[in-house]
């Protein structure tokens, strides 16, 4: 089923790393992707595996479900992997054939590209995961308000993105629901040439297409009736505050960022 | 008789593997004869379109088999889609998959599928569009601006377009004026009649059930709680509360005469019966 895939998909929780505020854990994920660019060798390798690997215990997100994210994404690490195996020179050489040159230095440069790729991208995931899509464009606009006195429409696109957010799910259900409907009438979505198979898709986009319009239509009458007039004095039910724990958090960015320059200067 | 639709041990879990996982039908063992107009009633969320979406192959069981003519429905490719064509399924809110640029086009997608010749194909069209009331000025027009209820008819003539032997309505009714309710479910017996297929309504409403139906199944969590005559299931007011279901109307009219110390003979539940019971009683009086 369409519904089952994971589209940076929010698990609710009540951990510390759930609580901070989505503005810091925004910003930390901007600091902990400069930390993990300054990182040259083995040991500051080791220490932000380390510090991700800690912050994932802590989020209790399970492993499973780390893994299942990079699984999408996995064609473009051994890509990375690859190249970096190949055109890395320097070390000793222990495969040469044709055009194909394997030294130590390339297989240890492969390695931990591709351990980097990986803590980005659990990183990353870490965000989504323990963010709910709402919290997260609430903190990013937050964060691009001083745009806005260069004219930059920052409450318009979060509004725009939250929405979309929201309808993601609804409209994966509605292109379920309409497929099964005209297989029911002997429509076939999964054989034939590639010609026939976009002519086949016809049915489904027309009527999605239909149906996205009439909600944009009922979303923006219903938004109308309730006076919605753009972010110009509009006040939040949930207003984002910083507390405690997210001073915390950033000093605990500030010594992470601050080790790997300092180990980025040492070329450990 | 032999079953045109026989369903044996029938379990359907969606997401399995999941933290979503939910066991939606569980171990369903029922069969459908031919000719036979069954109502399928249960509260909301209790399997009925989940069973239903078996009965033409669009979802897999988790476990369990499903017959159509003695012929597992699962047990090749080729077999699920003939079934596709042989048990025709109508949507809850089927006007949604109209995508035609005409009515006659838009009818006419199930029966160019069946790869059936041009004259076929417009003999058919014509007949379903018959079958549902919709006038043939209609043909030309862009099914996206007509009325809901028009819409339904082009929706389920697009099903009734493929002949199936066994016809399956999701609440054909749901979201219409009483006027617009009682014109499909007329459509839909005429059909019957006509063509003598099986039909299977799943509806909200009571009173159709006992109104037109020669057989009720009663759904309840993912189970076939009640399954007979509408007379021994209406007879059970009190299970089908229990179920969050009503009785008829016609039937909680005679339950509260009765309670009134008015003697009324047991099986009242349409409208026609009660009539039938109560006249003679005012007679009486006079
Ligand atoms: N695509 C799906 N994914 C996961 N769960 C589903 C899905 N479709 C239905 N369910 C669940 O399965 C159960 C049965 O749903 P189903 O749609 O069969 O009920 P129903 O009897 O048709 O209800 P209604 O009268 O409201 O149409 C419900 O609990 C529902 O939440
Ligand atoms: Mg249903």
């Amino acid at each position: 089923m369409l519904k089952d895939i994971t589209l940076g998909q929010y698990f609710p929780g009540d951990t510390i790393i759930h609580k901070l505020d989505p503005r810091t854990k925004l910003i930390l994920v901007i600091v902990f992707i400069v930390a993990l660019f300054l990182a040259v060798d083995w040991i500051s390798y080791a220490f932000m595996f380390v510090v991700t690997a800690l912050c994932v215990k802590v989020s209790t997100i399970k492993l499973k479900s780390i893994l299942k994210g990079l699984k999408p994404l996995i064609f473009i690490i051994v890509f990375t992997g690859i190249l970096n195996l190949f055109y890395t020179q320097g070390g000793t050489v222990l495969f040469d054939w044709w055009i194909f040159t394997i030294s130590t230095a390339g297989i240890k440069r492969a390695f931990l590209m591709i351990v980097r790729i990986m803590l980005l991208i659990t990183g990353t995931f870490l965000l989504t995961y323990t963010t709910s899509p709402i919290a997260l464009t609430d903190g990013l606009e937050m964060l691009l308000n001083p745009l806005k006195k260069i004219k930059v429409p920052v409450h318009e696109m979060s509004m725009i993105m939250s929405m979309a957010l929201r309808f993601i799910p609804t409209l994966i259900e509605e292109t379920d629901k309409i497929m099964s409907a005209q297989k029911a009438r002997g429509a076939d979505f999964s054989t034939g040439k590639i010609t026939e198979r976009a002519k086949a898709l016809l049915p489904l986009l027309v009527p999605l297409f239909v149906s996205s319009f009439r909600r944009a239509d009922e979303l923006a009458v219903a938004m109308e009736s309730r006076c919605y007039h753009g972010g110009e004095g509009r006040t939040r039910m949930n207003a984002l505050h910083m507390a405690r724990r997210d001073y915390l958090a950033f000093l605990a960015g500030a010594i992470v960022l601050g080790g790997m320059i300092a180990m980025n200067i040492y070329g450990i | 008789m032999d079953a045109v639709i026989r369903v044996e041990n029938l379990t359907h879990t969606y997401s399995v593997g999941t933290p979503f996982e939910k066991t939606a039908i569980h171990n369903i063992n029922v069969n459908f004869y031919p000719g036979e107009l069954v109502a399928v009633i249960g509260h909301t969320g209790s399997g009925k379109s989940t069973f239903m979406q078996h009965m033409n192959g669009l979802l897999a069981p988790t476990s369990g088999h499903v017959y159509c003519d003695g012929e597992d429905i699962f047990a090749t490719k080729e077999a699920t889609r003939d079934v596709r064509f042989k048990v025709g399924l109508v949507f809850q809110y089927p006007e949604y998959q109209l995508f035609e640029e005409t009515v006659y086009k838009d009818i006419a997608f199930g029966p160019k599928n069946m790869k059936l010749s041009a004259d076929e194909i417009d003999e058919r069209v014509r007949e379903a569009a018959g079958f549902v009331g919709l006038s043939e000025e209609l043909f030309e027009r862009s099914p996206l601006e007509l009325s809901g209820g028009q819409k339904r008819r082009i929706a389920i003539a697009g099903v009734i377009a493929m002949r199936p032997k066994v016809l399956i309505l999701d609440e054909p009714t749901a979201g219409l004026d009483p006027g617009g309710c009682e014109g499909i479910i007329k459509n839909i017996l005429d059909y019957r009649e006509r063509t003598g297929s099986t039909v299977l309504l799943v509806t909200h409403s009571m009173d159709d059930a006992a109104r037109i139906a020669d057989r009720l199944v009663v759904f309840h969590e993912g189970s076939i709680a009640m399954d007979g005559t509408p007379d021994a299931v209406f007879s059970h007011p009190t299970e089908l509360t229990a179920m969050g279901l009503d009785v008829p109307q016609a039937a909680a009219i005679a339950q509260a005469l009765r309670e009134r110390g008015v003697s009324l003979p047991q099986s009242i539940y349409t409208l026609e019966q009660l009539k039938a019971a109560l006249v003679p009683l005012r007679k009486g009086e006079n």
